[in-house]
Order: C-alpha cells, then sequence, then structure tokens
C-alpha cells in the first residue's frame, strides 16, 4: 500500500463536501443541521470561507437560496439532514424547476447499509425529489463524490437551469478519498445543452420581423436567467426594430418599465394594450418564455394571425402549448446577438405607425385604472407609494403569492433585471420572505422588500428570526386585506361570492409580532399614514414588519376571464356585476 | 361556448392518435429506468410497450425500446422531455424514420388433448413458433415476430386451451449498415 497520508487530496466525504463549494466559488449557504449531516457541519464549523445561514425550516433554506440565485445569476446552495430536512425541500426544488433557478442541494442520507431499512430519519430522498430536479444524485462510494459534486454544479447552472439534489450517506462522509477539483470529464457526456441558434432560422426569423407591420416582442425568464448580456441585446433589438414589448410576470425588468416601447405585462393580470397587442400581431417574437397557460387564455384562440418565432434553450417548451413557426434552440443572449447582427446587416427598421397608433387606442383604455379614497388605502396606491419611495435606492423587490403579487407586477416599475424575486410557475405562497432574505446575503447593502399578502406571510413568519439572528434588513410590506384576496376574487367570480374559507380569521397582530421576534412593527392604516411609514421603514436597518392596512374587497383587474381569449379581457372601469356575471357565466367549478 | 368556471381552458383538443416505438440510448445508472418511467405517468404519456437491456456492458448503455400512443403533439414532446434527461443519449423515433425492424419474443402455455392439441401444433408450425416445453396435456411455445402476429397467434390459441402468456415487448433497431 503506497502512503496517502501526504496527499492533500485525500480528505473525508464531508470534507469534499466543503471544499467543493469552495472551489466553485461558493460564499453562503443555507442551511439546518441534523444527524445525517452532522460530519459536514463539523467541517463548516472548522472554516471560515463558506458562512452558513442558519434558516428556522428547511423549506425557508430552499426559497432563501432561490432569492439568492435569482437575484446574482450564481447557484443557490442549500445543505439539509436526511428525512423531514429532504421532504421540506420538496417545495422550494419544485418552485425552482417551474421558475428555472439553479439550486444544489445537499442532503444527508442514514448510512448505506441501512438505505432501505426504513431506518431513523430514512426517506427515499432521490426517488421524491426525482420529479422535481432536474437531475439527483446518491452517492455511495467516497471516491464518486467530487465527480457527482462537480457534475451538479454544471447541470444546475447550464442549459436550462435547475435544482438539482446530491444524497450523501453518512458512512461516504466519514470515509476518506480522493478528492479533485473541478474538470471537464467530470460532466455526463449525454448532456449538452444547445447554446448557438441555428444560423438558417435565425435568417428566417429576420426575414419575417424585417416584413413585420403590427409586429411584437414577448420576452420572458429566459432572458434574466441567461444573464445580464441579453437584456441589454434585447434592449437593443427593440432600439433597432422599434417594435413594442410586452414580458411574462418573470420576464420584468429585462427591458425597463419607463422604456417608451413597454406595454407592461401581458397574461390573465396583464395590461389590456399588451394582451390585445399579442392578439393582432402579424409577427411574434418570444424570448425565453414558454407560452404557459396564464399567458395564452384559451390555445385556439391565442394570437391567431400570427407567424411565431420562439427562441429558448429547451426543445421541450417548443410547440408544447402553442405551434410556432420559426423555433430557434438556443441562449436567449446568444441568439439575440446572433439575430442583432443579422438584422442590422440585413434589414432595417419596418414602418409600423400605424401599428402604434392602434395600440395608443387601447393604452388609452388605461386598464391599469382604480379608484382612490382619502379613507381607506387601496392596495395599488400602497405599491405606487412603495415604488415612489424606493426610487433611488438600490432595491430588490421578492412577493408572496395573491392580488398583492399582481399588483406588485402591475404597479411596481422594474428597470434592470435581477431585481423582482417571484414565484411563477408554483405560485408559492410563503416564498417571498426567504427569498428576501437570500437576496438581502447577496446584497447585504441593499433595500430588499417583500411584497406580501396577510395570509402568504404566515407561511414562512418564522424566518423573521433568522433575519434577526444574521442582521438582515429584509422589509416585509404586507398589504393586509384580512383575506386570502385572490381566492376570495375566483369565489365571488366563479363560485357565486360563497366565501368559503378565504377570510382571514385570527390574524396576528403584526406589530406585537414584529416586537416578539425583536424586529420593527410599522402599522399604516389611512392613506395619510403611508409616506411617513415608508420613510421610517426605508430608513430603519433592521428587519421590518409592515403591516399596511388596505380595501379589504378591492379585486385584482383588468383580468382574462376564464377559457377566453386575450380580446376578451375584463377591464377595471366595466368590471360591474353584471358584466362580470356575465364574462364568468359557466358551470360547476372545477379546477 | 360556455366551459365550467375555471382558470384553466378545459376544452381538450382531439387530434388523433398515434403509436410510435422509440428507441432511447441511455447510461446505465442507478434509477435511470425509474427516470423514465417517471416521466411517462408524471406526465400522463401512454406505455404500450416497455424494452430495457444493457447493450454495450463496458460503455454501461442501455437500449430502451417504447412504443406509446398519443396525438402528434404530444408524441413529440416525448421525444423532447426524454431527450432532456440527463443520462439520455439519444432518442429515435423508429416509426419517422420507417426504415426499422421491430420484434417481439413470446411464450404461449397451451393445455389440452386430442383435437385441439394437434391443432394447436400444426397453427404453431405454421407460425414458426417452437415447442420448447412439453407434458402429455400441454406446450410451451416460442414465437418471435413483430407484435400484431404475436398476437394473431395468441388469439388463435385462445380457443384451443391457452394457459398464459409471457411477452418481451418491443425491440426495434434501424435497418441498414448505420448505427443509431
Ligand atoms: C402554498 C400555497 N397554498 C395555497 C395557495 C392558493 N392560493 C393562492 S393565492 C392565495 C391567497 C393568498 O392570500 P394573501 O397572502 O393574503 O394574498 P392576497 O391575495 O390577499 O393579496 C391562496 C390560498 C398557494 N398559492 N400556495
Ligand atoms: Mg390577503
Amino acid at each position: 500500500m503506497t502512503d496517502k497520508s501526504n496527499d492533500p487530496n485525500q480528505m473525508t466525504g464531508a470534507a469534499m463536501i466543503v471544499r467543493a463549494l469552495i472551489d466553485h466559488g461558493v460564499q453562503h449557504v443555507f442551511g439546518y443541521p441534523g444527524g445525517a449531516v452532522l460530519p459536514i457541519y463539523d467541517e463548516i464549523f472548522q472554516q471560515s470561507e463558506v458562512e452558513h445561514i442558519l434558516v428556522r425550516h428547511e423549506q425557508g433554506a430552499g426559497h432563501a437560496a432561490e432569492g439568492y440565485a435569482r437575484s446574482t445569476g450564481k447557484p443557490g446552495v442549500v445543505l439539509v439532514t436526511s428525512g423531514p430536512g429532504a421532504t421540506n425541500m420538496v417545495t422550494p426544488l419544485t418552485d425552482a424547476l417551474m421558475d428555472s433557478i439553479p439550486l444544489v442541494c445537499i442532503t444527508g442520507q442514514v448510512p448505506t447499509h441501512l438505505i432501505g431499512n426504513d431506518a431513523f430519519q430514512e426517506c427515499d430522498t432521490v426517488g421524491i425529489t426525482r420529479p422535481c430536479t432536474k437531475h439527483n444524485w446518491l452517492v455511495r462510494d467516497v471516491n464518486d463524490l467530487a465527480k457527482v459534486l462537480h457534475e451538479a454544479f454544471y447541470v444546475a447552472t447550464t442549459g436550462r437551469p435547475g435544482p438539482v439534489v446530491v444524497d450523501v450517506p453518512k458512512d461516504v462522509q466519514f470515509a476518506v478519498g480522493t478528492y479533485h477539483p473541478p474538470r471537464k470529464s467530470d460532466v455526463h457526456v449525454s448532456y449538452t445543452p444547445r447554446v448557438k441558434g441555428d444560423a438558417a432560422q435565425i435568417r428566417k426569423a429576420v426575414a419575417l420581423l424585417a416584413a413585420a407591420k403590427r409586429p411584437v416582442i414577448y420576452s420572458g425568464g429566459g432572458v434574466i436567467n441567461s444573464g445580464p448580456e441579453a437584456s441589454k441585446l434585447l434592449r437593443e433589438l427593440v432600439d433597432v426594430t422599434g417594435f413594442p414589448i410586452t414580458s411574462t410576470l418573470m420576464g420584468l425588468g429585462a427591458y425597463p418599465a419607463t422604456g417608451k416601447n413597454w406595454l407592461g405585462m401581458l397574461g390573465m393580470h396583464g395590461t389590456y394594450e399588451a394582451n390585445m397587442t399579442m392578439h393582432g400581431c402579424d409577427v411574434m417574437l418570444c424570448v425565453g418564455a414558454r407560452f404557459d397557460d396564464r399567458i395564452t387564455g384559451r390555445t385556439d384562440a391565442f394570437s391567431p394571425g400570427s407567424k411565431k418565432i420562439h427562441i429558448d434553450i429547451d426543445p421541450s417548451s417548443i410547440n408544447k402549448n402553442i405551434r410556432v413557426d420559426v423555433p430557434i434552440i438556443g441562449d436567449a443572449g446568444n441568439v439575440l446577438g446572433d439575430l442583432l447582427q443579422v438584422f442590422r446587416a440585413e434589414a432595417k427598421k419596418p414602418d409600423i405607425k400605424s401599428w402604434w397608433q392602434e395600440i395608443a387606442t387601447w393604452r388609452a383604455r388605461n386598464s391599469l385604472a382604480y379608484k382612490k379614497s382619502n379613507d381607506v388605502i387601496l392596495p395599488q396606491y400602497a405599491i405606487q407609494k412603495l415604488f415612489e419611495a424606493t426610487r433611488g435606492h438600490d432595491t430588490y423587490i421578492t412577493t408572496e403569492v395573491g392580488q398583492h403579487q399582481m399588483w406588485a407586477a402591475q404597479f411596481f416599475g422594474f428597470e434592470e433585471p435581477h431585481r423582482w424575486m417571484t414565484s411563477g410557475g408554483l405560485g408559492t405562497m410563503g416564498y417571498g420572505l426567504p427569498a428576501a432574505l437570500g437576496v438581502q446575503v447577496a446584497h447585504p447593502n441593499s433595500l430588499v422588500i417583500d411584497i406580501a399578502g396577510d395570509a402568504s406571510v404566515q407561511m414562512t413568519m418564522q424566518e423573521m428570526s433568522t433575519a434577526v439572528q444574521f442582521e438582515l434588513p429584509i422589509k416585509i410590506f404586507i398589504l393586509n386585506n384580512q383575506y386570502m384576496g385572490m381566492v376570495r376574487q375566483w369565489q365571488q367570480l366563479l363560485h357565486g361570492n360563497r366565501l368559503s374559507h378565504s377570510y382571514s380569521e385570527a390574524l396576528p397582530d403584526f406589530v406585537k409580532l414584529a416586537d416578539a421576534f425583536g424586529c420593527v412593527g410599522i402599522q399604516a392604516i389611512k392613506p395619510g399614514d403611508l409616506d411617513g411609514a415608508l420613510k421610517e421603514m426605508i430608513k430603519v436597518k433592521r428587519p421590518v414588519l409592515f403591516d399596511c392596512r388596505v380595501a379589504a374587497l378591492e379585486n385584482c383587474f383588468p383580468m382574462i376571464p376564464s377559457g377566453k381569449a386575450h380580446n376578451e379581457m375584463l377591464l377595471p372601469a366595466e368590471a360591474t356585476d353584471e358584466a362580470t356575471a356575465a364574462a364568468f357565466a359557466g358551470g360547476k367549478a372545477l379546477v | 361556448m360556455n366551459q365550467p368556471a375555471s382558470a384553466y381552458f378545459l376544452e381538450e383538443r382531439h387530434d388523433p392518435n398515434e403509436t410510435h416505438t422509440l428507441s432511447v440510448l441511455v447510461q446505465n445508472e442507478p434509477g435511470v429506468l425509474a427516470r423514465v418511467i417517471g416521466l411517462f405517468s408524471g406526465r400522463g404519456y401512454n406505455i404500450d410497450s416497455l424494452t430495457v437491456s444493457e447493450t454495450e456492458s463496458h460503455k454501461h448503455l442501455s437500449r430502451i425500446t417504447i412504443v406509446t400512443t398519443g396525438t402528434p403533439t404530444v408524441i413529440e414532446q416525448i421525444k423532447h422531455q426524454l431527450d432532456r434527461m440527463i443520462p439520455v443519449y439519444r432518442v429515435v423515433d423508429m416509426t419517422i424514420t420507417g426504415r426499422s425492424i421491430e420484434r417481439e419474443l413470446a411464450m404461449v402455455k397451451v393445455r389440452g388433448r386430442g383435437d385441439s392439441r394437434v391443432e394447436a401444433l400444426r397453427l404453431a408450425d405454421a407460425f414458426r413458433a417452437r415447442v420448447i416445453d412439453a407434458t402429455t396435456e400441454s406446450f410451451v411455445f416460442e414465437i418471435t415476430g413483430n407484435s400484431s402476429k404475436i398476437s394473431q397467434f395468441i388469439d388463435l390459441m385462445r380457443p384451443l386451451g391457452l394457459v398464459e402468456v409471457s411477452r418481451t415487448g418491443v425491440a426495434a433497431i434501424g435497418r441498414g449498415p448505420e448505427g443509431m
């Protein structure tokens, strides 16, 4: 036997994990300890390069890592124990898979010889997380560990990003083996994501764009995922072509909200002009979005007269919901770069003046209008005030899920990518608070605000304790309507106004709760309170729970009613009881 | 047109279904079959037949042959979804390439005496099925061929005392000199 005691690459599995994190430039890990990860926690204790953020529930670690990833473009890293630690991660993993967020989650597992024995805190982690990860691994041999960890980072961050799980039994953490730094051969030969778009397809796309009379650009989260360069190129394309642009919920910020070609968000609660432009266009350029059901409305009436170009890195997104004419598989930024080059060389700005005139008539309908009040705070008004108060600050916004999320998307203007973190695909209540933690860890000096609902915020409220412990001055701005507003809105519109279990009964006193957590509680009840209260919230360098009491029964408009097309939106001014009843007329509820 | 009150668009499209045979080359690693099957069950795709075996053990390669039924859009989705799994090297649609051979093997147990026994043996001969086990009152036949030939043979055995059948599922390979 050769003596390996002097070889610096000989180490325990637990040490390899920490070493691999360092080699991949990881500075922060979100986690929660337990029996099956104690050797890794022991290694974390003995070094200072990787900082561990202790959450209060593993779901919080997952969403914090998502917020961290989405606001930096770097992978979020999570460390949890076996059994309940792993099962508590199922929601954030699924969330990250739906929204294409790169996460590397390391789970402890019972020792190899006990796997399958129903050992204490054993669960089939790779089985449970198989459908909610991009890929996962169970490592049975310490000498495979380095390769798997490196591959895990590669898979999570390349192609269409997503979450991965590496399940490491405790005996493998203790065992000594050979580590190696990341190298090319660590990657699965069968995994080759396509980055560059097909040149002939790009030419076809340019020909369509150049001949367009009524074009629209529809961009999504893929542009954000591709990195800041993609957003820059998207802006250039809009300038060079003069085309109107709309975006999905996930894509906000890629094109600035103050940009003159901006139509606002599209989809179920998008603006009238965005949806009408989509409906009436003759050429649609979809970049990094996936024709999701909240976007398309009824698919057989979706943008019936248009030729569709679809840029996506994931071939399975093409023709999934909507047939397209020119698919281009590749990275959004890379393809946009090539497309711009060809457009500049071979085409010139089409004359679409009359199209803009038509769009102006839709804009004039003012689909985001709402009735102001001097007595109660309208939720839309609260977001507008928040937006004004944060101008000039280096601001990041996260949200929970519900009406407040849609109002945030409609009324908060995003100028830059990576500033908006929301759970789009899965719609996870409880996402925003821990996501804000993760964002604040990555950007300690920035203003990080979770626009929350009174119901959602109670799902992961315990993470306020994490914020206090790590001195993360996140602001939880609760639009407190004392309802699960979005659920109530559907019950009003779709279920004969029978408000089954959507009232937020027995709400805690959020100001006292803030006090109990050791953070700052602020309340605003009248519209006149808002300016001062917001100023205070922004000024205080500690975590804040802001209880913003808003009009309880306000509903979110405009809205595409169920089973309707983009041109059949219900606008706020027209949402009288009769019009609403007619728009939503139908039989019994199913989903 | 009114649909039930729902935010989802509930009308289904009614394109006609097609049956396709897919050859999937995968890295033979733990859980790879569970991944493939999980994809089908999770996304509601059909599996009519599934055949798996390691084909190049030194490279840890396995070949999975799947026969599936769905609308053209669903079939296209299935191929893309399979292709984006990390351990999947290639997915080839044998039905679209058109130049492929499909074979299945079945073992068919028939019990009977007298005339029906003689008839079973005569039919087996016509189908080139081999007798691989025999007692005074039973046969086990081995038959290979495409699936419809095997089904036809089984149907013929039914009135003659069919006891049970074991089928391997379809294996497929392209014609000509090229590999997949
Ligand atoms: C974990 C989870 N459970 C249930 C739902 C369904 N749901 C969507 S919105 C909503 C109500 C949210 O209420 P609140 O947080 O107060 O927001 P509001 O709509 O009132 O602004 C519910 C229950 C969900 N999205 N996520
Ligand atoms: Mg609420």
